[in-house]
């Protein structure tokens, strides 16, 4: 056991999974003898060799639509794609294609791979590599996509979503790469898709967020019990399948629910969550579910992206403003 | 006909001319490759079997007993000669008009025309037979094939894998992705362009200002040839030799195939509104299957009962195979559910326990 980051966490379960299960290949932009642009693929080409680390051309399309044939043909390709805006050339291949080949041939061809995707902003990058994208993909049947929020999450999520048989995206949250260290164990251990964890319990408020935000959201719920205001946070970890249960018994027990992320007010997965508490709990709300969100414009340029970005201070005036409904 | 990028010849079309070796009164123009006859002979008949199967789906879809189909009339050669070079441990990647391909590798006759009913079956090759699911979307199957390829040398096989598309899809992003990415990977794939001259209304000059499809693939450094796609000589001995490099490790190959859709891009569409009259007679006189009569008939492979034998035998396959098809039940109307992922999702489980179906028409 060491105490790792979560890229370290994510090369450490990379090379967990490519030692014990030889159908495991790595492939995208600069993975090989550079070891990624974060460095979470590092040490990986010397250790497997260049038939299962590869550098392949600037293609997302073809890296994505490649690693479709060889799942395809019995392999479990791990695409990494290098920022989620880049995923828009890729994404025809993702949804019409990665998503539904089990459908089109009623499950005679699977398709598992995990497609690895930095994701999220704030952290002074130029356009279209702060995007976050995952209610379009939660959005498109027979694809997962899970966002872990810390060291021990990524590595157990991500070795769980290698072995799932079908198609996985796993959103990497940029900002979180190295600003959190933790006790990560060597070997090989799983965290079982579609279970969300209660991060943090309370009992006044819920919120409810994953991956990137959910420092921020601890960070306001710890402003909030100085207030007296005692919030459970829940992280979601698989966005999709989403985990109502979940969710539903943390509201049932506070009877307020928060949505947080970082990606557009409308149609985002924060509607999805409220529509949730609305069809299977509305007799339990005492106030009104509310969203603290990017705003409904692309993500902006650096220098203003700080007042984009949900902040501790938006989440802890929308509990404030929560709780005093 | 040449393979290898020339850099200083600049006339692309002394470069890439057709391969023809049975021009389209049937005569040789060449020796011809070393073929059985009984091997000439079956070629005919699984053209013939093509054509019947079209015609009578074209028919079928105007009485609505099927939907939207895409012939395949003129088309015949390419995909039955292709097909039949492969070898059946050997994979196909085919697009929706690639019927007598499929047909050859495997695929039930019966199951080529649940496809165009919207039977989940026709969409899936039976277990054994190397046949990919069909992708509606153009080209989107291309890297899937590279993939696939590339996979199978990652294992160390020495399998070579077939795919097909159309003149149109060498515009589409995805064809050259994949073409890059075999050629970089030199994975063991024979990718058949079937140039049959028109996407839907569009003809293949308004497609690409390239003088020749072929060209595009030595862009990618991967051997390219053109073909006469209706010269099932000249097709035999190029796929041959395309699918012998791939097994041999020697990388890509990209195959032009010059040949001409004599009917409509769909049972949707209606080719008077963008094509002449004079265009579809003139190409009339190039039919593969006419070709191929008269060069078998030349030999004295072929009689004329026989070859009113064949259509006959032809026709009766293909009314067994279609009383078989509209035979077989519907699925449940739930089936749905059960091919979205490995296990149902909580929500899909909570759907299913609430869906009500309707009624059928």
């Amino acid at each position: 056991m060491a105490k790792l980051t979560m890229v370290q966490a994510i090369n450490q379960g990379l090379k967990v999974a490519m030692e014990s299960n030889p159908e495991v290949v790595v492939l995208g932009e600069d993975v090989g003898r550079d070891g990624g642009v974060f460095r979470a693929t590092e040490e990986l080409l010397d250790l497997f060799g260049s038939d299962r680390v590869i550098d392949t051309p600037l293609s997302e399309s073809g890296i994505l639509g490649t690693s479709i044939g060889m799942a395809v043909y019995g392999l479990r390709p791990i695409p990494e794609i290098q920022f989620m805006g880049f995923l828009y050339p890729a994404f025809d291949q993702l949804v019409s294609q990665a998503a539904r080949i089990r459908t089109r041939s009623t499950s005679r061809f699977t398709c598992p791979i995990t497609l690895r995707v930095p994701y999220g902003g704030n952290v002074k990058s130029p356009e279209l590599h702060s995007d976050s994208l995952e209610s379009l993909i939660a959005h498109s049947p027979g694809v997962k996509i899970v966002t872990p929020s810390n060291p021990y999450d990524a590595k157990g999520l991500l070795l769980a979503a290698i072995l799932d048989p079908d198609p996985v995206v796993f959103a990497e949250p940029l900002r979180l790469y190295r600003s959190i260290r933790e006790e990560v164990p060597d070997g090989w251990y799983q965290i079982e898709l579609g279970k969300a964890k209660v991060a943090k319990e309370g009992n006044d408020v819920t919120v409810i967020s994953w991956g990137s935000l959910l420092p921020t959201c601890l960070r306001a719920a710890e402003l909030a019990g100085e207030e007296g205001t005692s919030v459970e946070v829940v992280d979601l970890r698989t966005v999709s399948p989403i985990d109502s249960e979940t969710i539903l018994r943390s509201v049932v027990k506070t009877h307020r629910a928060i949505v947080v992320h970082e990606a557009p007010k409308t149609a985002g997965l924060g509607a999805e969550v409220a529509a949730i508490l609305a069809e299977e709990a509305i007799l339990d709300l005492e106030a009104p579910v509310s969203r603290v969100t990017g705003y409904d414009a692309p993500f902006p340029i650096p220098v203003v992206e700080r007042s984009y970005v949900p902040s501790d201070r938006r989440v802890l005036e929308a509990i404030r403003a929560c709780v005093k409904f | 006909m040449v393979a290898k990028a020339r850099p200083t010849t600049k006339d692309v079309s002394a470069r890439y001319s057709p391969v023809q070796i049975l021009n389209p009164e049937g005569e040789l123009l060449g020796p011809s490759p070393v073929i059985k006859d009984e091997q000439l002979v079956r070629i005919l008949k699984l053209m013939i079997l093509g054509r019947s199967f079209d015609q009578r789906a074209l028919s079928l879809q105007r009485q609505g007993r099927i939907g939207t189909y895409a012939p395949i009339s003129g088309q015949e050669a390419v995909q039955v000669v292709s097909a039949l070079c492969l070898s059946e441990d050997e994979w196909m990647f085919p697009t929706y008009r690639d019927y007598a391909a499929m047909y050859v590798h495997g695929m039930p006759l019966r199951d080529l025309f649940l496809y165009p009913m919207g039977h989940p079956q026709g969409g899936r090759a039976p277990d054994g037979v190397n046949i990919y699911a069909i992708s509606i979307s153009i080209a989107t199957h291309l890297p899937h094939a590279v993939g696939a390829a590339w996979a199978s040398k990652i294992k160390g096989e020495k399998k070579a894998f077939i795919t097909y598309h159309g003149d149109g899809a060498t515009s589409e992003g995805d064809f050259h992705e994949a073409m890059n990415f075999a050629g970089v990977f030199q994975v063991p794939l024979v990718t058949v362009c079937e140039n049959n001259g028109w996407a839907i209304s569009l003809p293949r000059e308004r497609q690409t200002h390239s003088e020749t499809i072929a060209q595009k693939g030595e862009a990618y450094g991967v051997t390219a040839i053109m073909v006469d796609g209706n010269d099932v000589l000249a097709l035999y001995k190029v796929i041959t030799e395309s699918l012998e490099r791939a097994r041999e490790g020697k990388g890509p190959t990209f195959v032009e195939a010059v040949t001409y859709r004599l009917g409509p891009h769909t049972t949707a569409d209606d080719p008077g509104r963008y094509r002449s009259q004079e265009e579809l007679e003139e190409m009339k006189l190039k039919d593969p299957l006419v070709r191929t009569t008269k060069y078998l008939k030349g030999l004295g492979l072929l009689s004329d009962s026989e070859e009113v034998e064949m259509w006959e035998e032809a026709k009766t396959l293909v009314s067994d195979a279609l009383k078989e098809a509209e035979s077989i039940a519907p699925p449940d109307p739930d089936f749905f559910f059960d091919h979205v992922y490995a296990e149902l999702t909580p929500n899909l489980v909570k759907q299913r326990r609430e869906f009500v179906p309707e009624e059928a028409e």
